[in-house]
């Protein structure tokens, strides 16, 4: 932990020999995913924007530049461009001020079904937007049990529901990685008389803070680009830019200002990118003082006094989690007032166990893919470079990956329908792109799971092992690897939950004949008659239920995993 | 429990390898192992993707040459499957289907893959896109063989659509009331659209908005038709004060405020379907709960159309036959939830029972939808976010 002990590790580290070949294997590491970023988010996106400011644009002027003009001084489109910077940034704040301290109580005490608890988190990830929506507005419109609130079409249900699909990436992101502290350290600094307020402060706090603000980023990411939610519950009044270039495409087919609009929002998250990318550089020079070596020392505590404000946290998560989902659950097991599980029964003739089967299909399918791809980037972004220039590079390669979350699904889909269409990439109409669009999205959770874990993984352990004379290979698979399985798992959780939930992406690509059960939902409830909207309800209780399966299983196999590879 | 105490194990023994800490470099070793695995994961997901993709281009690649037939469509396309077989059994062309987004998106993407079709057919173009479709200039003249006699009164004006458009369905969006709530409330229901701005009425009614639900649009546009280009707005003034509530979605209106609906909400009145009714036939009385305002109707139909371009124009044709034929036509109620538009087949019993189709609707044309559509939503949108 001291000055001389860092030096000499760093000395260590950047030493000659194999690692000179260090940046060709990173270089092809980095060249898989960068293909495919260029493929299939890169050039769709150019293409549209050319195509907005080109001749072929609906607009009179063929000078982008006018069209920037005329477009962002639209006092609507200024409107909607405040509304959609505020609400992400209050439910970020939100999400990570409820995240946090629910990350601590679901991951570093000991609480009774912690993994049952732990799954649930990530139910509305995979909840169907359009279902959701139905559940959320059951709260609040008249005759609703919140209705006293006032808050049906207001703004307020729109906060609630982003905090609620968005909170359990913070949960998901921080947890796994603070539960692999030492917590020696904090033992130790308050074994030397300092305050839990400043253990964490002092100890914690610099450890988190890159995992934190890495989460921080994406639900930013999801919040700004957040589409049928404030659709559903912001009653029209409110717009977002990703809704409006939705309409802008699909209702006027005014291409120019709905490129205006992406290039826009491409703007936005490249700022905060720049910006969190910065705040997180200061915060890894403290992470590189206090670099960890031993993951899970101990066997966690019982919540103790000090933990009451976290449980309460943690229990407003749950809270806010499992009302929409109760408020679905009642919903599906009623029927003309009476309790019933004709639902159920009804769902075979349905088509919802086709749908499952290819939600699951196409959900490995996207985790397979979104782990590999961001595998590659993780092990290239982890990497600390020696150059300045390598750096900046790695810091770009990073940011580059986040820029998908950010850029509107609609401009994705429709770009892919004028480049990738002819041969040998003519995947307009071919399903294939539906995973290739979720491991889009999935990616940068990936990344951002294992990123933090891979940066602060204290190299010591494998240089014993090597000095014992393991291969580099075995001596990464004893020393790394068990520390990399749980991460790993969330990962792999997160990918399968992204997927299996996924809607948004998909919805403007073409679909499969038989569709998934997100698809499923959103028909069933488009159609008229009690026995569909109830369909619906039970179709998505299943899907809420298979997920939270899925992420114990996910869970218990990579805890386990980790067991055995030590 | 097991679990926590073995990994706990585990992590103290790497702990102390740490502190043994003296080697060599393994740095640039944990990239290369890293690579290895990477590259083990990709290709094993590469396998299972690439899959698809082979199928992908192969079936759309041999089109032209076997007996495959792809048809674009929306998202709401669900035929009934029995129906699409004997299609197989009859021609010997298997359809494949491309579907993606709502009415408005298809006809977007229709239009932009001009130059290289998606498909053969498409099917779920409605008259307030058809004349988009049709300027387009992305259809082969076709219109079907198969049709009766009584699907004419569908057919598009000259330049909008006719001779290349074919229509399959239809469906009139009409203000729906929850008889029940009236009836136990000994009120009198509104029958028209200018009763809907009466005080009576005032906070009673729901609607989807017309810039996200397609109902919606045709609720708007069915006041541009009766109120007229200028009229409009102050109707939508009146209504807005009176208590209008709007919502994204159809669904949302109808299944969480509509009092007649699954939600039981407290709004009576409800923007929906002519044929809404027969689904909400009371078990104990035998009868609707809900009726349709016949005087606020405005219709949607949808049609099908040969793709320009299209790589089996033959199979195409016989598609667009086979979905204006009986066979096809007697099930759109059942699959679908809409009405064949060949008069002469039977419709099933709930609906013959319990749903008055709309016979007179409140028109605008197809050309005037196409040239307005902007400008309508932008002053709708103004109008009601006052």
């Amino acid at each position: 932990m001291t000055g001389p002990a860092t030096a000499r590790r760093r000395s260590l580290r950047h030493g000659p020999g194999p690692l000179r070949r260090a940046p060709l294997v990173l270089t092809a590491l980095a060249v898989f995913p960068l293909v495919f970023l260029a493929v299939f988010f890169a050039w769709p996106v150019a293409a549209m924007a050319v195509r907005g400011f080109g001749p072929d644009g609906t607009g009179t002027d063929v000078t982008g530049l006018g069209g920037f003009v005329d477009v962002l001084t639209r006092p609507r489109v200024l409107r909607v461009l405040w509304f959609t910077v505020w609400m992400a940034a209050l439910a970020t704040l939100c999400s990570v001020a409820l995240g946090v301290p629910a990350a601590h109580v679901l991951y570093r005490l000991r609480m009774p079904l912690a993994g049952l608890w732990r799954a649930l988190v990530v139910l509305p990830f995979v909840m169907p937007t359009v279902v959701v929506g139905v559940a959320f507005r059951s709260l609040f419109a008249d005759g609703g049990p919140l209705a006293a609130l006032g808050w049906d079409g207001s703004w307020q249900p729109v906060l609630l529901a982003m905090v609620f699909f968005n909170v359990s990436v913070v949960v998901r992101t921080v947890g796994p990685m603070w539960a692999s502290f030492d917590p020696r350290v904090a033992q130790s600094a308050a074994a030397l008389g300092a305050s839990p307020r400043e253990v964490f402060r002092t100890v914690t706090w610099p450890q988190l803070r890159p995992a934190v603000i890495s989460a921080a980023s994406v639900v930013f990411l999801f919040c700004s680009t957040a589409f049928g939610i404030v659709l559903m519950l912001g009653g029209l009044r409110y717009s977002t830019l990703e809704t409006e270039i939705y309409s802008l495409t699909v209702e006027f087919l005014d291409l120019r200002a709905a490129a205006v609009l992406s290039v826009t929002q491409f703007v936005l998250v490249a700022t905060l990118l720049v910006v969190t990318e910065r705040v997180r550089v200061g915060a890894r020079r403290g992470e590189e003082r206090l670099r960890r070596g031993v993951a899970q020392a101990a066997r966690p505590p019982r919540p103790a006094r000090g933990d009451v404000p976290a449980l309460l946290a943690a229990a407003a998560v749950l809270a806010l989690v499992l009302a929409p989902v109760v408020t679905l659950l009642v919903r599906s097991v009623r029927v003309a007032g009476a309790w019933s599980g004709a639902n159920y029964t009804a769902l075979a003739p349905m088509g919802v166990p086709a749908a499952l089967s290819q939600s699951w299909r196409i959900a490995v399918d996207a985790a397979l893919l979104a782990l590999a791809l961001g595998t590659c980037v993780a092990v290239v972004v982890s990497w600390r470079a020696r150059t300045p220039l390598g750096r900046r590079g790695i810091a770009v390669l990073d940011a580059a990956f986040m820029v998908p979350l950010g850029v509107s699904a609609v401009t994705v889909g429709f770009g892919f329908l004028i480049t990738l269409d002819r041969p040998p990439l003519d995947l307009r109409s071919s399903s294939a792109l539906i995973p290739i669009a979720q491991a889009m999205v999935a990616l940068p959770l990936v990344v951002r799971t294992l990123t933090p874990v891979l940066r602060s993984i204290d190299p010591r352990a494998r240089e014993a092992a090597s000095a014992l004379g393991a291969s580099p290979l075995r001596a990464w698979m004893t020393a790394d690897l068990p520390l990399l399985w749980r991460p790993f798992a969330a990962a792999a959780g997160f990918a399968l939950a992204v997927s299996l939930g996924e809607f948004g992406a998909t919805a403007f690509l073409a679909q499969p004949e038989s569709p998934t059960l997100p698809v499923l939902v959103y028909q069933l409830i488009g159609r008229p008659g009690q026995a569909n909207f109830g369909a619906a309800m039970a179709a998505s209780v299943i899907l809420a239920a298979v997920t939270t399966l899925v992420m114990a299983v996910v869970e218990r196999v990579g805890a386990g995993a980790a067991g055995r590879m030590g | 429990m097991k679990t926590h105490e073995s990994s706990a194990r585990s992590a103290e023994r790497t702990g102390r390898a740490g502190v043994l800490a003296t080697g060599q470099p393994g740095a640039g070793t944990r990239v290369g192992a890293a690579a290895l695995a990477a590259v083990a994961l990709l290709g094993a997901s590469a396998c299972s993707v690439s899959d698809d993709v082979k199928t992908g281009t192969s079936s759309s690649q041999a089109a032209g040459a076997d007996k495959t037939v792809t048809l674009v469509t929306h998202e709401s396309w669900s035929p009934d499957k029995k129906v699409m077989a004997s299609f197989t059994k009859e021609t010997g062309y298997t359809v494949k289907v491309v579907k993606s987004g709502d009415a408005g998106e298809l006809a977007n993407k229709v239009v932009l893959s001009k130059n290289n079709p998606l498909g053969d057919v498409v099917f779920g173009i409605d008259n307030t896109f058809a004349s988009r479709v049709a300027k387009g200039g992305v259809l082969e003249p076709y219109t079907s063989k198969a049709a009766s006699a009584s699907t004419s009164m569908y057919d598009l004006p000259e330049g909008q659509g006719k001779g290349a458009l074919s229509p399959i369905d239809t469906a009139a969006v009409c203000v729906n009331v929850d008889d029940a709530w009236f009836a136990a409330r000994g009120k009198a229901k509104p029958r028209t659209l200018d009763d809907l701005t009466k005080p009576a009425y005032k906070n009673l009614m729901m609607a989807p908005g017309a810039s996200s639900s397609s109902p919606g649009m045709a609720f708007l546009l069915a006041t541009i038709g009766s109120h007229g280009a200028d009229g409009w707005k102050p109707y939508w003034n009146k209504l807005m004060n009176n208590g209008l509530k709007l919502t994204s979605g159809w669904s949302d209106a109808y299944g969480v405020d509509f009092s007649g609906g699954e939600g039981r909400g407290t709004r009576p009145i409800v923007v929906s379907y002519d044929s809404s009714p027969a689904f909400t036939v009371d078990k104990k009385t035998g009868r609707s709960t809900t009726s349709a305002l016949l005087d606020t109707c405005f219709r949607s139909t949808e049609y099908a159309g040969v793709l320009k371009g299209a790589k089996n124009p033959e199979g195409a044709k016989a598609l667009v036959d086979f979905l204006s034929g009986q066979d096809f036509q007697a099930t759109l109620p059942g699959s679908m939830y809409v009405f064949p538009v060949d008069s002469s087949v039977e419709l099933p019993s709930d609906w013959a029972k319990f749903v008055t189709p709309a016979k007179k609707t409140i028109e605008v044309s197809p050309a005037e939808i196409d040239k307005n559509r902007s400008a309508w939503l932008t002053q709708w949108k103004d109008v009601t976010s006052k």
